[in-house]
Protein backbone atom coordinates (compact mmCIF):
# COMPACT_ATOMS: atom_id res chain seq x y z
CA UNK A 1 0.00 0.00 0.00
CA UNK A 2 2.83 2.31 0.88
CA UNK A 3 6.46 1.71 0.18
CA UNK A 4 9.46 3.77 1.15
CA UNK A 5 12.98 2.97 0.04
CA UNK A 6 16.04 4.44 1.72
CA UNK A 7 13.98 7.52 2.44
CA UNK A 8 16.04 10.48 3.50
CA UNK A 9 15.57 14.21 3.76
CA UNK A 10 18.20 16.82 4.36
CA UNK A 11 17.81 20.11 6.15
CA UNK A 12 20.70 22.52 5.78
CA UNK A 13 22.73 19.73 4.16
CA UNK A 14 22.36 17.48 7.22
CA UNK A 15 20.13 14.40 7.08
CA UNK A 16 17.23 14.66 9.54
CA UNK A 17 17.07 10.94 10.31
CA UNK A 18 18.81 7.72 9.33
CA UNK A 19 17.48 6.34 6.01
CA UNK A 20 14.07 4.71 6.41
CA UNK A 21 12.77 1.58 4.71
CA UNK A 22 9.11 0.88 5.15
CA UNK A 23 6.59 -1.39 3.55
CA UNK A 24 3.00 -1.03 4.67
CA UNK A 25 0.61 -3.83 3.74
CA UNK A 26 -3.15 -3.94 4.04
CA UNK A 27 -4.45 -4.48 7.60
CA UNK A 28 -1.22 -3.29 9.13
CA UNK A 29 -0.78 -0.74 11.85
CA UNK A 30 2.62 0.91 11.99
CA UNK A 31 3.78 2.89 14.95
CA UNK A 32 6.45 5.46 14.24
CA UNK A 33 8.30 6.06 17.47
CA UNK A 34 11.30 8.11 18.40
CA UNK A 35 12.44 10.82 20.75
CA UNK A 36 11.25 14.42 20.45
CA UNK A 37 12.91 15.98 17.46
CA UNK A 38 13.87 12.65 15.91
CA UNK A 39 11.88 13.50 12.79
CA UNK A 40 8.61 11.60 13.19
CA UNK A 41 6.52 14.44 11.84
CA UNK A 42 8.96 15.03 8.99
CA UNK A 43 8.78 11.35 8.09
CA UNK A 44 4.99 11.38 8.04
CA UNK A 45 4.94 14.51 5.89
CA UNK A 46 7.36 12.80 3.52
CA UNK A 47 5.12 9.75 3.34
CA UNK A 48 2.12 11.99 2.68
CA UNK A 49 3.94 13.59 -0.22
CA UNK A 50 4.03 17.04 1.35
CA UNK A 51 7.82 17.09 1.37
CA UNK A 52 10.16 16.02 -1.37
CA UNK A 53 12.75 13.47 -0.26
CA UNK A 54 16.42 14.32 -0.79
CA UNK A 55 17.10 10.68 -1.47
CA UNK A 56 15.07 7.50 -1.86
CA UNK A 57 11.45 7.29 -2.88
CA UNK A 58 7.91 6.91 -1.60
CA UNK A 59 5.39 4.91 -3.58
CA UNK A 60 1.77 5.05 -2.53
CA UNK A 61 -0.57 2.57 -4.18
CA UNK A 62 -3.50 3.17 -1.83
CA UNK A 63 -6.48 4.57 -3.74
CA UNK A 64 -7.14 7.20 -1.08
CA UNK A 65 -5.10 8.57 1.78
CA UNK A 66 -5.93 10.76 4.77
CA UNK A 67 -3.38 12.74 6.68
CA UNK A 68 -3.88 14.21 10.12
CA UNK A 69 -1.09 16.51 11.21
CA UNK A 70 -0.43 18.73 14.19
CA UNK A 71 -2.30 21.50 12.39
CA UNK A 72 -5.71 19.92 12.22
CA UNK A 73 -7.06 21.74 9.19
CA UNK A 74 -10.15 23.12 10.91
CA UNK A 75 -11.40 26.61 10.12
CA UNK A 76 -11.78 28.59 13.32
CA UNK A 77 -14.79 30.53 12.11
CA UNK A 78 -16.78 27.55 10.90
CA UNK A 79 -18.89 25.33 13.12
CA UNK A 80 -18.13 21.67 13.65
CA UNK A 81 -20.85 20.73 11.19
CA UNK A 82 -19.64 23.19 8.55
CA UNK A 83 -16.05 22.04 8.89
CA UNK A 84 -17.05 18.42 8.44
CA UNK A 85 -19.43 19.19 5.58
CA UNK A 86 -16.58 20.85 3.72
CA UNK A 87 -14.27 17.90 4.36
CA UNK A 88 -16.94 15.52 3.12
CA UNK A 89 -17.47 17.59 -0.01
CA UNK A 90 -13.73 17.67 -0.63
CA UNK A 91 -12.93 14.03 0.02
CA UNK A 92 -16.18 12.35 -0.87
CA UNK A 93 -18.50 10.75 1.61
CA UNK A 94 -18.83 7.18 2.82
CA UNK A 95 -21.88 5.48 4.27
CA UNK A 96 -21.82 7.36 7.52
CA UNK A 97 -23.95 10.50 7.73
CA UNK A 98 -22.58 13.75 9.09
CA UNK A 99 -24.71 13.52 12.23
CA UNK A 100 -23.64 9.95 12.94
CA UNK A 101 -19.99 10.86 12.58
CA UNK A 102 -20.40 13.76 15.01
CA UNK A 103 -22.17 11.50 17.50
CA UNK A 104 -19.49 8.86 17.09
CA UNK A 105 -16.71 11.25 18.10
CA UNK A 106 -18.81 12.64 20.96
CA UNK A 107 -19.30 16.18 19.73
CA UNK A 108 -23.10 16.15 19.79
CA UNK A 109 -23.42 19.16 22.03
CA UNK A 110 -20.75 21.17 20.25
CA UNK A 111 -22.23 20.56 16.81
CA UNK A 112 -23.09 24.21 16.12
CA UNK A 113 -20.15 25.71 17.98
CA UNK A 114 -17.47 27.52 16.04
CA UNK A 115 -14.22 25.58 16.01
CA UNK A 116 -12.42 28.43 17.79
CA UNK A 117 -14.58 27.91 20.89
CA UNK A 118 -13.68 24.22 21.13
CA UNK A 119 -11.07 22.84 23.48
CA UNK A 120 -7.94 21.24 22.05
CA UNK A 121 -9.34 17.77 22.67
CA UNK A 122 -12.65 18.61 21.03
CA UNK A 123 -10.83 19.96 18.00
CA UNK A 124 -8.92 16.73 17.74
CA UNK A 125 -12.18 14.81 17.90
CA UNK A 126 -13.62 16.98 15.15
CA UNK A 127 -10.59 16.27 12.96
CA UNK A 128 -10.89 12.55 13.71
CA UNK A 129 -14.50 12.66 12.52
CA UNK A 130 -13.11 13.42 9.05
CA UNK A 131 -11.52 9.97 9.02
CA UNK A 132 -14.94 8.45 9.66
CA UNK A 133 -16.72 10.52 7.03
CA UNK A 134 -14.60 9.77 4.03
CA UNK A 135 -13.16 6.29 4.01
CA UNK A 136 -9.59 5.95 2.88
CA UNK A 137 -7.48 2.84 2.73
CA UNK A 138 -4.42 4.53 4.19
CA UNK A 139 -4.27 6.79 7.21
CA UNK A 140 -1.23 8.80 8.20
CA UNK A 141 -1.78 10.14 11.71
CA UNK A 142 0.64 12.38 13.50
CA UNK A 143 0.28 11.92 17.26
CA UNK A 144 -3.41 11.03 17.19
CA UNK A 145 -3.44 10.66 20.99
CA UNK A 146 -2.24 14.18 21.72
CA UNK A 147 -4.69 16.30 23.72
CA UNK A 148 -7.24 13.53 24.09
CA UNK A 149 -8.80 12.33 27.36
CA UNK A 150 -9.13 8.64 28.24
CA UNK A 151 -12.37 8.35 26.28
CA UNK A 152 -10.77 10.06 23.33
CA UNK A 153 -7.87 7.61 23.41
CA UNK A 154 -10.48 4.84 23.36
CA UNK A 155 -12.08 6.53 20.39
CA UNK A 156 -8.81 6.52 18.45
CA UNK A 157 -8.31 2.84 19.26
CA UNK A 158 -11.85 2.11 18.07
CA UNK A 159 -11.24 4.01 14.84
CA UNK A 160 -7.99 2.14 14.25
CA UNK A 161 -9.67 -1.20 14.89
CA UNK A 162 -12.41 -0.36 12.39
CA UNK A 163 -9.84 0.76 9.84
CA UNK A 164 -7.85 -2.47 10.10
CA UNK A 165 -10.95 -4.67 9.96
CA UNK A 166 -12.04 -2.88 6.79
CA UNK A 167 -8.75 -3.90 5.23
CA UNK A 168 -7.17 -0.49 5.52
CA UNK A 169 -3.90 0.36 7.12
CA UNK A 170 -2.47 3.12 9.20
CA UNK A 171 0.87 4.69 9.97
CA UNK A 172 0.82 6.75 13.14
CA UNK A 173 3.46 8.48 15.15
CA UNK A 174 3.68 8.54 18.91
CA UNK A 175 6.44 9.77 21.16
CA UNK A 176 6.08 6.76 23.38
CA UNK A 177 4.73 8.36 26.55
CA UNK A 178 1.25 7.22 25.58
CA UNK A 179 0.55 3.54 25.55
CA UNK A 180 0.41 1.80 22.19
CA UNK A 181 -3.07 0.68 21.15
CA UNK A 182 -4.39 -2.76 22.10
CA UNK A 183 -3.92 -3.92 18.56
CA UNK A 184 -1.18 -5.86 16.85
CA UNK A 185 1.25 -3.34 15.47
CA UNK A 186 4.65 -3.05 13.92
CA UNK A 187 7.08 -0.47 15.04
CA UNK A 188 9.40 1.79 13.15
CA UNK A 189 11.93 3.60 15.27
CA UNK A 190 13.09 6.87 13.81
CA UNK A 191 16.67 7.50 14.77
CA UNK A 192 18.50 10.71 14.62
CA UNK A 193 21.02 10.70 11.84
CA UNK A 194 24.63 10.32 12.83
CA UNK A 195 26.12 13.77 12.53
CA UNK A 196 28.74 14.08 9.86
CA UNK A 197 31.97 15.45 11.18
CA UNK B 1 -11.22 9.91 -5.77
CA UNK B 2 -14.69 11.28 -5.26
CA UNK B 3 -15.58 14.72 -4.07
CA UNK B 4 -15.15 18.11 -5.62
CA UNK B 5 -13.06 21.07 -4.82
CA UNK B 6 -14.00 24.21 -6.74
CA UNK B 7 -17.54 24.93 -5.57
CA UNK B 8 -17.18 23.71 -1.97
CA UNK B 9 -14.01 25.74 -1.53
CA UNK B 10 -15.56 28.84 -3.10
CA UNK B 11 -18.59 28.48 -0.84
CA UNK B 12 -16.41 27.95 2.23
CA UNK B 13 -14.26 30.99 1.51
CA UNK B 14 -17.27 33.21 0.92
CA UNK B 15 -18.81 31.98 4.17
CA UNK B 16 -15.54 32.66 6.00
CA UNK B 17 -15.39 36.13 4.48
CA UNK B 18 -18.93 36.75 5.68
CA UNK B 19 -18.02 35.59 9.20
CA UNK B 20 -15.11 38.01 9.36
CA UNK B 21 -16.71 40.80 7.38
CA UNK B 22 -15.08 43.54 9.43
CA UNK B 23 -11.67 42.32 8.25
CA UNK B 24 -12.88 42.06 4.67
CA UNK B 25 -14.25 45.59 4.75
CA UNK B 26 -11.00 47.16 5.95
CA UNK B 27 -9.28 47.40 2.53
CA UNK B 28 -12.43 48.94 1.04
CA UNK B 29 -12.66 51.54 3.76
CA UNK B 30 -8.95 52.19 3.26
CA UNK B 31 -9.65 52.78 -0.42
CA UNK B 32 -12.48 55.21 0.34
CA UNK B 33 -10.37 57.10 2.85
CA UNK B 34 -7.34 57.39 0.57
CA UNK B 35 -9.35 58.63 -2.38
CA UNK B 36 -11.36 61.06 -0.29
CA UNK B 37 -8.16 62.53 1.18
CA UNK B 38 -6.97 63.69 -2.23
CA UNK B 39 -9.48 66.50 -2.77
CA UNK B 40 -8.51 67.76 0.70
CA UNK B 41 -4.81 67.39 0.09
CA UNK B 42 -4.41 68.83 -3.40
CA UNK B 43 -7.30 71.27 -3.16
CA UNK B 44 -10.80 70.94 -4.56
CA UNK B 45 -9.99 72.58 -7.93
CA UNK B 46 -11.99 70.53 -10.46
CA UNK B 47 -9.34 70.66 -13.18
CA UNK B 48 -6.49 69.29 -11.09
CA UNK B 49 -8.70 66.59 -9.60
CA UNK B 50 -9.96 65.49 -12.99
CA UNK B 51 -6.37 65.23 -14.26
CA UNK B 52 -5.21 62.96 -11.43
CA UNK B 53 -8.52 61.11 -10.91
CA UNK B 54 -7.70 57.89 -12.78
CA UNK B 55 -4.24 57.57 -11.30
CA UNK B 56 -5.48 58.11 -7.76
CA UNK B 57 -8.35 55.67 -8.05
CA UNK B 58 -6.23 52.98 -9.68
CA UNK B 59 -3.32 53.34 -7.26
CA UNK B 60 -5.72 53.22 -4.32
CA UNK B 61 -7.20 50.07 -5.87
CA UNK B 62 -3.72 48.52 -6.09
CA UNK B 63 -2.99 49.36 -2.46
CA UNK B 64 -6.33 48.01 -1.28
CA UNK B 65 -5.79 44.78 -3.21
CA UNK B 66 -2.31 44.22 -1.80
CA UNK B 67 -3.64 44.89 1.71
CA UNK B 68 -6.15 42.10 1.35
CA UNK B 69 -3.79 39.71 -0.44
CA UNK B 70 -1.56 39.02 2.53
CA UNK B 71 -4.27 37.02 4.26
CA UNK B 72 -5.30 35.09 1.14
CA UNK B 73 -3.47 31.86 1.98
CA UNK B 74 -2.19 32.67 5.47
CA UNK B 75 -4.97 31.20 7.59
CA UNK B 76 -5.16 28.09 5.40
CA UNK B 77 -1.43 27.67 5.76
CA UNK B 78 -1.41 28.11 9.50
CA UNK B 79 -4.36 25.91 10.44
CA UNK B 80 -3.37 23.02 8.18
CA UNK B 81 -6.22 23.42 5.70
CA UNK B 82 -3.72 23.90 2.90
CA UNK B 83 -2.10 20.54 3.65
CA UNK B 84 -5.50 18.90 3.54
CA UNK B 85 -6.26 20.55 0.20
CA UNK B 86 -2.94 19.39 -1.26
CA UNK B 87 -3.36 15.85 0.01
CA UNK B 88 -6.96 15.60 -1.17
CA UNK B 89 -5.49 14.95 -4.60
CA UNK B 90 -7.54 17.57 -6.38
CA UNK B 91 -5.68 19.70 -8.91
CA UNK B 92 -4.01 22.45 -6.93
CA UNK B 93 -4.51 24.90 -9.80
CA UNK B 94 -8.26 24.50 -9.34
CA UNK B 95 -7.86 25.11 -5.61
CA UNK B 96 -5.91 28.27 -6.43
CA UNK B 97 -8.53 29.45 -8.91
CA UNK B 98 -11.35 28.96 -6.41
CA UNK B 99 -9.45 30.88 -3.73
CA UNK B 100 -8.63 33.72 -6.12
CA UNK B 101 -12.21 33.92 -7.35
CA UNK B 102 -13.45 34.13 -3.76
CA UNK B 103 -10.87 36.83 -3.08
CA UNK B 104 -11.92 38.83 -6.11
CA UNK B 105 -15.61 38.54 -5.22
CA UNK B 106 -15.05 40.03 -1.77
CA UNK B 107 -12.15 42.41 -2.50
CA UNK B 108 -12.22 43.22 -6.22
CA UNK B 109 -15.87 43.33 -7.16
CA UNK B 110 -16.91 45.83 -4.45
CA UNK B 111 -14.08 48.02 -5.67
CA UNK B 112 -15.51 47.97 -9.20
CA UNK B 113 -18.96 48.77 -7.85
CA UNK B 114 -17.64 51.65 -5.74
CA UNK B 115 -15.64 53.20 -8.55
CA UNK B 116 -18.45 55.39 -10.01
CA UNK B 117 -18.79 57.05 -6.61
CA UNK B 118 -15.04 57.59 -6.44
CA UNK B 119 -15.11 59.00 -9.97
CA UNK B 120 -17.68 61.58 -8.90
CA UNK B 121 -15.57 62.56 -5.87
CA UNK B 122 -12.56 63.03 -8.09
CA UNK B 123 -14.54 64.93 -10.71
CA UNK B 124 -13.63 62.49 -13.47
CA UNK B 125 -15.16 63.53 -16.80
CA UNK B 126 -18.35 61.95 -18.05
CA UNK B 127 -16.59 60.17 -20.90
CA UNK B 128 -14.13 58.47 -18.60
CA UNK B 129 -16.56 57.02 -16.09
CA UNK B 130 -17.68 54.00 -18.10
CA UNK B 131 -14.14 53.23 -19.24
CA UNK B 132 -12.88 53.46 -15.66
CA UNK B 133 -15.46 50.93 -14.53
CA UNK B 134 -14.63 48.59 -17.42
CA UNK B 135 -10.88 48.92 -16.84
CA UNK B 136 -11.37 48.07 -13.17
CA UNK B 137 -13.70 45.17 -13.97
CA UNK B 138 -11.07 43.72 -16.32
CA UNK B 139 -8.05 44.77 -14.29
CA UNK B 140 -8.89 43.83 -10.69
CA UNK B 141 -9.09 40.09 -11.47
CA UNK B 142 -5.54 40.38 -12.86
CA UNK B 143 -4.48 42.09 -9.63
CA UNK B 144 -5.96 39.21 -7.64
CA UNK B 145 -4.39 36.53 -9.84
CA UNK B 146 -0.88 38.03 -9.96
CA UNK B 147 -1.04 38.99 -6.32
CA UNK B 148 -2.01 35.47 -5.35
CA UNK B 149 1.29 34.22 -6.81
CA UNK B 150 3.17 36.57 -4.51
CA UNK B 151 0.91 35.68 -1.61
CA UNK B 152 1.53 31.96 -2.16
CA UNK B 153 5.29 32.53 -2.37
CA UNK B 154 5.47 34.53 0.85
CA UNK B 155 2.91 32.65 2.93
CA UNK B 156 5.49 30.66 4.87
CA UNK B 157 7.72 33.66 5.59
CA UNK B 158 7.73 35.82 8.65
CA UNK B 159 6.79 39.37 7.72
CA UNK B 160 5.84 38.19 4.25
CA UNK B 161 3.51 41.15 3.87
CA UNK B 162 6.21 43.69 3.11
CA UNK B 163 7.98 41.33 0.75
CA UNK B 164 4.67 40.66 -0.95
CA UNK B 165 4.19 44.31 -1.87
CA UNK B 166 7.76 44.51 -3.19
CA UNK B 167 7.17 41.43 -5.31
CA UNK B 168 3.79 42.33 -6.64
CA UNK B 169 3.83 46.07 -7.37
CA UNK B 170 6.31 45.83 -10.28
CA UNK B 171 4.03 43.25 -11.89
CA UNK B 172 1.11 45.65 -11.60
CA UNK B 173 2.84 48.44 -13.52
CA UNK B 174 1.74 47.39 -17.05
CA UNK B 175 -1.90 47.13 -15.97
CA UNK B 176 -1.69 50.54 -14.33
CA UNK B 177 -0.25 52.07 -17.50
CA UNK B 178 -2.88 50.51 -19.76
CA UNK B 179 -5.78 51.39 -17.49
CA UNK B 180 -4.83 55.02 -16.91
CA UNK B 181 -4.02 55.44 -20.58
CA UNK B 182 -7.43 54.05 -21.57
CA UNK B 183 -9.35 56.31 -19.23
CA UNK B 184 -7.33 59.42 -20.13
CA UNK B 185 -7.87 58.73 -23.83
CA UNK B 186 -11.58 58.34 -23.24
CA UNK B 187 -11.89 61.65 -21.37
CA UNK B 188 -9.90 63.33 -24.15
CA UNK B 189 -12.17 61.83 -26.77
CA UNK B 190 -9.49 59.59 -28.24
CA UNK B 191 -9.86 55.88 -29.08
CA UNK B 192 -9.37 53.70 -26.02
CA UNK B 193 -10.43 50.24 -27.15
CA UNK B 194 -6.85 49.18 -27.83
CA UNK B 195 -5.77 49.65 -24.22
CA UNK B 196 -8.90 47.92 -22.92
CA UNK B 197 -8.21 45.08 -25.35
CA UNK B 198 -4.72 44.72 -23.96
CA UNK B 199 -6.06 44.57 -20.41
CA UNK B 200 -8.55 41.92 -21.51
CA UNK B 201 -5.74 39.95 -23.13
CA UNK B 202 -3.76 40.26 -19.91
CA UNK B 203 -6.76 38.92 -17.99
CA UNK B 204 -7.02 35.88 -20.27
CA UNK B 205 -3.30 35.24 -19.95
CA UNK B 206 -3.35 35.61 -16.15
CA UNK B 207 -6.45 33.43 -15.86
CA UNK B 208 -4.85 30.59 -17.79
CA UNK B 209 -1.30 30.79 -16.46
CA UNK B 210 -1.48 32.18 -12.92
CA UNK B 211 -3.31 29.21 -11.31
CA UNK B 212 -0.39 26.93 -12.18
CA UNK B 213 2.13 29.40 -10.85
CA UNK B 214 0.10 29.75 -7.64
CA UNK B 215 -0.12 25.97 -7.28
CA UNK B 216 3.64 25.60 -7.70
CA UNK B 217 4.30 28.40 -5.21
CA UNK B 218 1.96 26.81 -2.66
CA UNK B 219 3.75 23.48 -2.96
CA UNK B 220 7.06 25.22 -2.41
CA UNK B 221 5.76 27.03 0.64
CA UNK B 222 4.62 23.79 2.26
CA UNK B 223 8.10 22.26 2.11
Amino acid sequence: MLQANQLLIERHFEPVFAPVDLQVQARELWLVTGANGAGKTTLLRLLAGLLRPSNGSVRCTAPAMRFLGHALGLKEDLTVTENLAFAAALNGRGDLSLDDAITEVGLDEARFQAARTLSAGQRKRCALARLLLSPATLWLLDEPYANLDAQGVGLVDRLLEGQLSRGGSCVMSTHGALRPPDLPYRELVVQRAVARV
Amino acid sequence: MSGQVFLPLLKRDLLLAFRRRSEVLQPLIFLLVVVSLFPIGVGPGPQILARIAVGVIWIAALLATVLSLDSLFRSDFEDGSLEQLVISGHPLALVALAKVLAHWLVAGLPLVLLSPLLAVWMNLGEGGLMVLVISLALGTPILSLLGAIGSALTVSLRGGGQLLSLLVFPLYVPILIMATSAVTSATDGLPYLGQLGLIAAGLVAALTLAPWAIAAALKLSLE
